[in-house]
């Protein structure tokens, strides 16, 4: 056991260097002058070759490459040429609002999907299935900002309950910061009122990033569910006199939830960077969106720093996968410890 | 519903008709099948494969697939006509009456649970004395697994199924359909995929404790051998009809069928003749099937009306009946 966790962190240090070499590479040979375009068309040449010279930017790539890995491992991620402020410090505001977005998806994924997708095996060829399957369909053909604008409509134009952009009312103040996720730190600060109105805000963005994840979760728990249905176990559950539903819920759907929760972090974590357009639509300043104004400023830096972020998110949500998986399975479980 | 219904059964089954829905159409897997089993008696339903063995007992335990559609009949359990039923007496039927063995012990065990949390669940819903108790619960587990004798019974509810050996496996299946008193046990050819080694044993497992617990038993098998050294009386079945029932010593003394008899001659004996030809042709076609009797293609001595008649069974001497032309009067 401990050799293998051994040899995956070896693994994850591995990509995460691979990763960090490709951004690096990409990041600098975007077009544009990334110090002409940090200072501005008006600043004097004489100023812009200086910054220049301090950002290693007339050294070969790879010499600037070891600059920047240095900083790194002195916790320096450089500055952030838009917001003038160590990226470090933009990551820590941002970051906290994608997560608690991603988080309540993640969570409507999780419960709605495997659900849907339980319902629609018990249904299986019926109505109840049908539906589920067409609304399936719709989520993964649709792109989440689609749903976005559509969901907006609804729910903040025609039926106004939901508010459309933002974090939080404007007679509120933001929550002192522990975690930066606003319904967390009101609830930690005792301001329920607070927690609520957080809650309303994030609600309908949450819901729609979690739109393709559901429909996904549900397809695949769908397939393994019935697959699974035609055992001979799940007769000899039934033969025995166990309830329908919790053959159902229990004794199908835990051998059934590999793939599942395999596809539903893999979702999650591509949420973290995929969340730009819903952000962008709901105004909801959340990391992607930080990332997508770096890229489109040539805010090397920030893009750099920002995608290892992303990077060590996945590999988290793979590391988590693993574990969940092997808890719910003992076949992977006591196969990695060589007793299978 | 009460009225008709004889006491000395524990399962009646009268005139089944049961068919599957296919590509094609609906299948008729079952033609007016009927049997009986007395309480405390343990039978055997002897066919080939395909014949409707496992469809006939899926129906008595009310397990079959979805695809499957009764088309007639009746299942008498202890007097009440189980396709009437509603869930809740199904419920009972299953959990307190009826329990089955299955054909395939690896498949029949959940994968992702432990043996001792898989026992433990069939007894909380067996409606046996103490079933609501956690640690009576654990301790009628421990005793089932202890009768069929399984070594170290404390360590196997702790293992998963992927654990075991086939044959522990099987073990475990018998304790579970045997650890709280049941009226009647299904086994749906149980040592089919075992090692013939180990058969023999699996087999006297069963039958001693299904003697013990003085449950009756229906045993599927595709062997006349299998069946006669577990069963008292034996059902031999073809193409969705039984065709012969007798006491077990009494068929192989004295069968009538020309099919049981065919059977019997692929039995191999030790001494002389080795290995028997075997039965030409193959089981006959399940969407239109003809009016006449199932076995006349294959049947050796088939005349005119085995190709116009279906023959029903009729009894020739006290508990051995049969459905061939051959024995009747006035053929």
């Amino acid at each position: 056991m401990g050799i293998s966790i051994a040899k995956r962190i070896l693994t994850y240090v591995l990509v995460l260097f691979g990763l960090s070499i490709l951004i690096f590479v990409i990041a600098r040979v975007m077009p544009g002058d990334v110090a002409r375009m940090a200072l501005g068309p008006r600043t004097p040449e004489a100023t812009v070759e200086a910054l220049r010279e301090e950002m290693h930017l007339r050294d070969p790539i790879y010499t600037q490459y070891f600059y920047w890995l240095g900083d790194i491992f002195k916790g320096d991620f450089g500055v952030s040429i838009i917001s003038k402020r160590p990226v470090l410090d933009d990551i820590r505001i941002y970051l906290p609002a994608t997560m608690e977005l991603v988080l309540l998806s993640a969570v409507f994924t999780a419960f709605f999907g495997i659900v849907l997708g339980v319902l629609s095996a018990k249904y299986s060829g019926k109505w109840p299935d049908a539906i589920i399957r067409i609304f399936s369909y719709f989520g993964v053909v649709a792109p989440a900002f689609f749903w976005a604008v559509l969901v907006m409509l609804l729910f903040a134009y025609l039926i106004p309950i939901l508010p459309s952009s933002g974090r939080i009312g404007p007679g509120l103040t933001e929550p002192a910061h522990v975690t930066g996720m606003y319904i967390l730190d009101y609830l930690l600060a005792g301001n329920t009122a607070g927690a609520f109105d957080a809650l309303k805000h994030i609600l309908m963005p949450a819901v729609v990033l979690s739109f393709g994840g559901i429909s996904q979760a549900a397809r695949i728990t769908r397939t393994s569910m019935t697959e699974n249905m035609m055992k001979p176990y799940a007769s000899a559950e039934r033969a025995y006199g166990i309830p329908e539903n919790k053959i159902l819920f229990k004794y199908l759907l835990r051998p059934s939830l590999n793939s599942t929760i395999s596809v539903m972090a893999l979702d999650i974590a591509g949420a973290f960077a995929g969340a730009f357009l819903v952000e962008q639509i709901f105004n909801y300043p959340g990391l992607s969106r930080y990332c997508l104004q770096a890229m489109l400023n040539k805010d090397v830096f920030a893009v750099s720093a920002v995608v290892m972020v992303f990077g060590v998110i996945f590999i988290v949500m793979n590391f988590v996968t693993d574990i969940i998986i092997s808890v719910l399975d003992p076949r992977v479980r006591l196969a990695a410890r060589g007793e299978a | 519903m009460k009225a008709n219904a004889d006491p000395r059964y524990a399962v009646e089954v009268k005139d089944l008709f049961v068919s599957f829905r296919t590509f094609k159409g609906y299948a008729k897997v079952l033609n007016g099948v009927s049997l009986h089993v007395r309480r405390g008696e343990k039978i055997s339903i002897v066919g080939e494969t395909g014949c409707g063995k496992t469809t006939t007992v899926n129906a008595i335990a009310q397990i079959l697939a979805s695809q499957a559609r009764i088309d007639g009949g009746e299942i008498l359990f202890r007097g009440v006509d189980e396709l009437k039923m509603g869930k809740k007496e199904l419920r009972d039927l299953r959990s307190g009456g009826i329990s089955m063995i299955f054909q395939d012990p690896i498949a029949s065990l959940n994968p992702v649970f432990t043996i001792g949390a898989q026992l433990r669940e069939v007894i909380r819903y067996s409606g046996a004395d103490g079933a609501n108790n956690k640690e009576a619960r654990r301790r009628m587990a421990m005793n089932a697994l202890a009768e069929t004798s399984l070594p170290d019974p404390e360590r196997i509810m702790e293992n998963y199924p992927f654990q075991l050996s086939g044959g522990m496996r099987q073990r475990i299946c018998i304790a579970m359909a045997l650890a709280t008193p049941r009226d009647l046990i299904i086994a749906d050819e149980p040592t089919t995929n075992l090692d013939v080694t180990i058969q023999d044993q699996v087999l006297k497992t069963i039958r001693g404790r299904v003697e013990d617990k003085g449950s009756a038993l229906i045993l599927i098998t595709h062997s006349l051998g299998v069946a006669r050294e577990v069963a008292d009386r034996i059902y031999v079945m073809y193409a969705g009809n039984m065709i012969e029932s007798a006491p077990a010593d009494r068929i192989f003394k004295k069968s009538l069928h020309p099919y049981t008899q065919a059977l019997m001659d692929c039995i191999p004996k030790l001494s002389g003749g080795g290995i028997a030809g075997g039965i030409a042709g193959r089981v006959p076609n399940y969407f239109s099937p003809p009016p006449g009797c199932r076995f006349e293609p294959r049947c050796r001595h088939a005349s005119a009306i085995c190709r116009e008649k279906m023959p029903g069974m009729s009894e020739v001497e006290e508990d051995h009946s049969v459905a061939c032309f051959l024995y009747r009067d006035g053929r």
